[in-house]
């Protein structure tokens, strides 16, 4: 099985905006603007699915024996890795080493993984790992990425936080981290302002602005319980989408 | 340090619930989870949520492991372990089996209006987040300034994020805000 076939898996309509990356902040247009078919690694590069021997079409060259799929070590190990530099954002982490040091996926795959990590709920890298592991090596591929990419951040936040419980007293600590969560509201601010524009562009009669506001106030300014607003908002927004269509 | 069997159940059921919520990532929930722990249950103080959040902010990893500091900071390790796992878990597992099945349904309209319909839910939720945050963090008029300062900095240039938040919590220490 070839790359492209790959790609098909995971493929996702290309007129959706990016959403968010891990941190946030982090301008995540460069990362995953469109890349052209050119840019594909040709070859056996390419070629990194665990049916490639069972697949006919591509066992006829051997352009790659097996061993261009990952094994689980490989994959739990680069996870880790990740999460070692991950400083400032996982994603663009996460891409280099996808895309352009392993080369396990093209920068089009990867593009279209995230865009469907970012349409599904839930944390979106993490979801990726998953993904991406369950296409490399089935269940235990998936759970091999998922682990090796969340087990240093949690061994780090239950140390951190076991500080905390200890030394979160201490007026010093407490007055950098007022600092710190004011920029992080300011980082925030300008993230939604990204997003926010581009769907507000599209006028105030159209379903999407109304949303956007309808679920920032309900949530933010009024405080309502998360579940009951996404069981109003949701089937709301895909009535008014497919209506205004 | 107590593990509280029914604390945990509460952890494990509210933070699978608000995963699967989560359209927009883990920056969506914030709301949620200062709802349901500052809020609801009384599991910390409104300073204590800012400081847990800030820590994510900072530490290496994704944003998601903010769960990770509330579930050790209301049960310890267990609370945490019981947090990560059903913020991380069940979505991803459901991502895995799902990414093959939704692209069956490539083409079809249904699948494009739903994906149309909730990206504005996405924004919207974390356009929540910031307004929950900003309320949290902005107790003073020099923390408001600074908030502004790097919202203006992050959306006109290309500035790190990180060196924005290193001379906020710098300006934090020096007793500025």
């Amino acid at each position: 099985m070839r790359c492209g076939e790959w790609r098909g898996w995971l493929q996702h309509s290309p007129r959706h905006t990016p959403i968010a990356n891990g941190k946030g902040a982090t301008p995540a247009a460069p990362l995953i603007a469109p890349i052209p078919q050119s840019h594909w690694p040709t070859g056996a590069a390419g070629v990194k699915q665990r049916s490639v021997m069972s697949d006919p079409a591509a066992a006829s060259p051997p352009l790659k024996p097996a061993s261009a799929v990952p094994t689980h070590a490989e994959l739990f190990l680069a996870f880790f890795q990740i999460t070692l530099s991950g400083f400032g954002g996982t994603l663009p982490w996460t891409r280099r080493m996808f895309v352009e040091k392993k080369k396990w996926m093209t920068a089009q795959e990867f593009n279209d993984a995230y865009a469907l990590c970012q349409f599904l709920p839930g944390p979106n890298i993490v979801n990726l790992t998953m993904i991406f592991g369950a296409r490399m090596r089935g269940a235990t591929g998936a759970l091999a990425c998922w682990s090796g990419f969340l087990l240093l951040p949690f061994v780090l936040m239950v140390t951190v936080g076991a500080l905390y419980a200890r030394y979160g007293d201490i007026a010093a600590l407490h007055r950098i981290l007022t600092g710190i969560i004011a920029a992080a509201a300011g980082l925030l601010i300008a993230t939604v302002a990204k997003m926010a524009v581009p769907l507000l562009r599209k006028g105030i009669g159209r379903p999407a602005p109304f949303v956007l506001v309808a679920t920032a106030l309900s949530i933010g300014v009024m405080r309502w319980p998360l579940l009951s607003v996404m069981a109003a908002l949701v089937p709301s927004s895909i009535a008014l989408t497919w209506w205004r269509r | 340090m107590k593990a509280d069997g029914d604390i945990l159940i509460t952890l494990a059921a509210q933070f699978t619930i608000m995963a699967l919520l989560a359209f927009g990532g883990a920056n969506a929930v914030v709301p949620e989870i200062h709802r349901q722990a500052v809020e609801l249950r009384g599991w910390m103080t409104e300073a204590q949520f800012a400081d847990l959040f800030a820590i994510a902010q900072v530490a290496p990893g994704p944003n998601v492991m903010l769960v990770s500091l509330v579930g050790f900071h209301v049960a310890g390790l267990w609370g945490a372990l019981v947090a990560t796992l059903a913020m991380c878990g069940p979505t991803a597992v459901l991502a895995a089996l799902l990414s093959r099945t939704w692209d069956r349904f490539r083409g079809a309209p249904w699948r494009d209006i739903v994906q149309t319909a909730l990206v504005p839910i996405s924004v919207g939720l974390v356009a929540a987040t910031a307004i929950v945050l900003t309320q949290v963090a902005d107790r003073s008029w020099p923390a408001v300034a600074i908030t502004a300062a790097t919202a203006a900095v992050a959306y006109w240039t290309r500035w790190n994020p990180l060196w924005l938040i290193g001379i906020a919590g710098m300006a934090g220490l020096a007793g500025l805000i």
